[in-house]
């Protein structure tokens, strides 16, 4: 499956020779644990293995929540406190699930961060860029319906103010609305909606981790130099590499169990602590909360979405050009979105030759600045829509956006990459040391 | 959107105080209480008191819906006998299910619901108002000092003062409580931006408790502060029936993955020390 030379399955036995005439099963397997993997990844190429896991994670304990759970708007508040008192071990099912979410967000991330720094989205690897960005919005689309079913105040009102952000949309948003509810307000269609499609796409994100997964094992790794495996024989290969089984596969665990130690921490002793305590009032069409809260990991996107107010000019510039088409409303809704395309549109967007930000000086400010950014735009957004919030998100929002359309492609022209390392192990060597005479 | 949704936000909390925009600022006592921390186990004999407190008092209005009778006597919580559960269950009149005919409660059934219009169900009380949203604002007093739902409860029962100087007739009909933050505010406490200028607001629920409302078994002293840290235990226990298990359940699992976490690490040393060879400085 690799580009990187490597030896593959053998059958040996007369039943595995039977089997692979038919199903060349076991050698899919057998090329795919034992892929060559740089062997100079770091610390944060754990990432990949802790959202598998996640995904496992939240489709077992979500599997077996749905045994308990009535999608009705009567019964859905009190099916869940049914969970937490009556089933056995509910409540850490519940929980877990629940947290769950919030791993899989932390994780997700700072895996595109990881990716972004290391210039994990430059040619050859777009299309692997282009899938995790489609599973990163099908996550999100999968958490938000999730944090409805539950049915309680903010299940009701974020879902009022998500699906109201559709109706933004000049001429058929209304339309389009009513269609997502299957009514005109948030109700019992709604919820039931949400129900399916909640369960369906997991599965669908499944699918397409295994294409991510499919086109990086084509493409090779990227790693933390950026610089290419080299492929003209096994034996060159072999120096830059180790197979993904026992080397990366232990570090993967190591690092699982770490980051599990403390999910089970804050599950066991702080549950409630990530999520909003309104969300324990079930569901009243009747009383608006005072403040509208998304989860924490819609964040930075949701201060985006606020940003945009009428008052900006580009935003008054947008609607005379579009003769009030594109107001104020719809302005924040292609923010947000916009927000997320320019990320997907990076491998296109960065001009440099050199894929690792560890050899770009500039670059590496900017990067900083970009995480410092998107840590400010979470907390902004959670504050409320007040001076002086709304110009620090106006400026959050706008550094955003200028790193991708404007700092990337300037950045490859005019900066001065430093030396890169010639081979994966002249950089793993550096590090370590050889071993003098691997042969001996 | 956003705008509609404000205004009708603060339209509700107007016309739910009394032409009064929602208060400022609520004082909170940091009470420590037995449940709190890691290893935090709910005192029985409080949730004991507590269930006293709710019954003689809060139960005149409020309901704890989502709470079975028979969890009385389940591990971790109040431990009730189960005959006195029994007993316990049979002062309530329940409409049943399937004969649609008014009959004596069972342990099987569930507290009732609220009797009084407008008086919240108290079952998930002490989550609602607990988190990083909460009280605090930042959640960060949750996090270090335990500060939650158990806390804004008993600082709701304890902080009823009399009115300030800036309103001393108050709002006809509701209380001064310096812990509420979601009530009403005479324009006489604010300031020119419309601020409240005291700490927290007017609540329509009458002070409850008083000095030796219950006769407690025990023999503990029912000061206002002791009936107060009982039923807000008690209504945590109503909550989070499971909060025990849950923390048992954390540790194992923290313990477990500790070690094997420090296992796995062992072996990736090891295996990876054929490829790294020797560090050099």
């Amino acid at each position: 499956m690799a580009g990187i030379p490597h030896d593959h399955y053998e059958p040996k036995s007369s039943a595995e020779k039977w089997l692979h005439k038919r199903l060349p099963i076991a050698g899919l397997l057998y090329d795919t644990i034992m892929i060559p993997t740089p062997k100079n990844l770091n610390w944060m190429w754990i990432w990949g293995i802790i959202l598998t896991f996640c995904l496992a994670l939240q489709i077992v304990t979500g599997i077996i929540l749905v045994m308990h759970y009535t999608p009705h708007v009567d019964y859905a508040f009190a099916s869940v406190e049914h969970i937490m008192r009556n089933v056995n071990g509910g409540y850490m099912i519940r929980y877990l699930h629940m947290n769950g979410a919030s791993l899989f967000f932390v994780a997700v991330y700072l895996h595109i961060f990881r990716g972004l720094y290391y210039g994990s989205y430059k040619a050859p690897r777009e299309v692997t860029w282009i899938v995790g960005m489609l599973i990163y919005l099908l996550m999100m689309g999968t958490a938000f319906m999730g944090y409805v079913l539950p049915w309680g105040q903010m299940s009701f009102w974020g879902a009022t103010v998500i699906t109201g952000l559709f109706g933004a949309i000049p001429g058929i948003g209304p339309s389009i609305q009513t269609w997502l509810l299957g009514g005109p307000a948030v109700d019992n269609a709604t919820l039931n909606r949400f129900f399916s499609l909640h369960y369906l796409l997991p599965f669908v994100i499944a699918g397409l981790v295994a294409v991510h997964i499919w086109a990086f094992h084509t493409t090779g790794n990227n790693n933390p130099t950026g610089v290419d495996v080299r492929r003209t024989s096994k034996e060159e290969a072999a120096k830059d590499t180790v197979p993904f089984w026992p080397y990366y596969v232990i570090k993967d665990l190591f690092a699982l169990a770490v980051i599990l130690a403390v999910f089970f921490a804050i599950v066991g002793f702080m549950p409630n602590y990530l999520g909003h305590p309104d969300n324990y009032i079930e569901a009243n069409p009747l009383a608006t909360p005072a403040h509208i809260v998304p989860e924490w990991y819609f964040l930075p996107f949701y201060a985006i979405l606020r940003a945009f107010t009428a008052d900006v000019w580009v935003v008054i510039a947008a609607e005379w050009i579009t003769f009030g088409i594109v107001d104020a409303k719809f302005f924040g809704v292609l923010a947000m979105f916009g927000a997320i395309a320019v990320m997907a549109l990076a491998p296109w967007l960065d001009t440099s030759s050199v894929r690792s930000g560890r050899y770009r000086p500039m670059f590496k400010w900017w990067f900083a600045l970009l995480v410092v950014d998107f840590i400010v735009l979470m907390w902004v957004g959670a504050m409320p829509a007040e001076e002086p919030y709304a110009t620090i998100s106006l400026i959050a929002s706008a550094y955003w956006f200028a790193y991708f359309l404007v700092i990337l492609p300037l950045l490859g022209v005019i900066e001065k990459p430093l030396p890169q390392p010639a081979t994966i192990e002249d950089d793993f060597n550096a590090h370590y040391g050889a071993k003098a005479h691997p042969a001996e | 959107m956003f705008r509609k949704i404000a205004l009708t936000a603060s339209a509700l909390a107007i016309s739910a105080s009394a032409a009064m925009a929602a208060g400022g600022h609520a004082e909170l006592t940091d009470y420590a209480f037995a449940h709190e921390g890691p290893f935090g186990k709910f005192d029985q004999f409080q949730l004991q008191r507590g269930l006293q407190v709710y019954t003689e008092v809060c139960a005149a209005c409020h309901g704890l819906k989502y709470v079975p009778i028979r969890t009385l006597s389940d591990e971790g919580g109040p431990q009730l006998p189960e005959d006195q559960v029994r007993a316990y269950a049979t002062q309530f009149t329940v409409t049943d299910e399937e004969t649609g005919e008014d009959r004596e409660g069972k342990p099987t059934d569930h507290f009732p619901v609220s009797g009084m219009e407008g008086a919240p169900d108290l079952s998930m009380m002490a989550k609602a108002r607990a988190g990083f949203h909460g009280p605090y604002g930042t959640g960060l007093s949750q996090l270090f000092n335990g500060m939650g739902g158990p806390e804004y409860i008993y600082s709701i029962l304890t902080h009823y003062e009399e009115n300030p100087e800036c309103a001393p007739d108050g709002i006809d009909g509701f209380y001064y409580n310096t812990s509420f933050p979601n009530g009403g505010v005479p324009d006489s406490c604010k300031d020119e931006h419309g601020v409240s200028t005291v700490p927290g607001s007017w609540i329509a629920m009458p002070p409850p408790l008083a000095d030796d409302q219950v006769t407690y078994a025990d023999g503990t002293a029912a000061t206002v502060s002791q009936m107060s840290a009982d039923v807000s235990s008690f209504l945590m226990w109503a909550a989070e029936p499971k909060l025990m298990g849950r923390k048992e359940a954390g540790f194992k699992a923290v313990v477990f993955l500790i070690i094997l976490g420090s296992l796995l690490y062992l072996t990736n040393k090891r295996i990876w020390a054929g490829v790294k060879g020797k560090k050099v400085a």
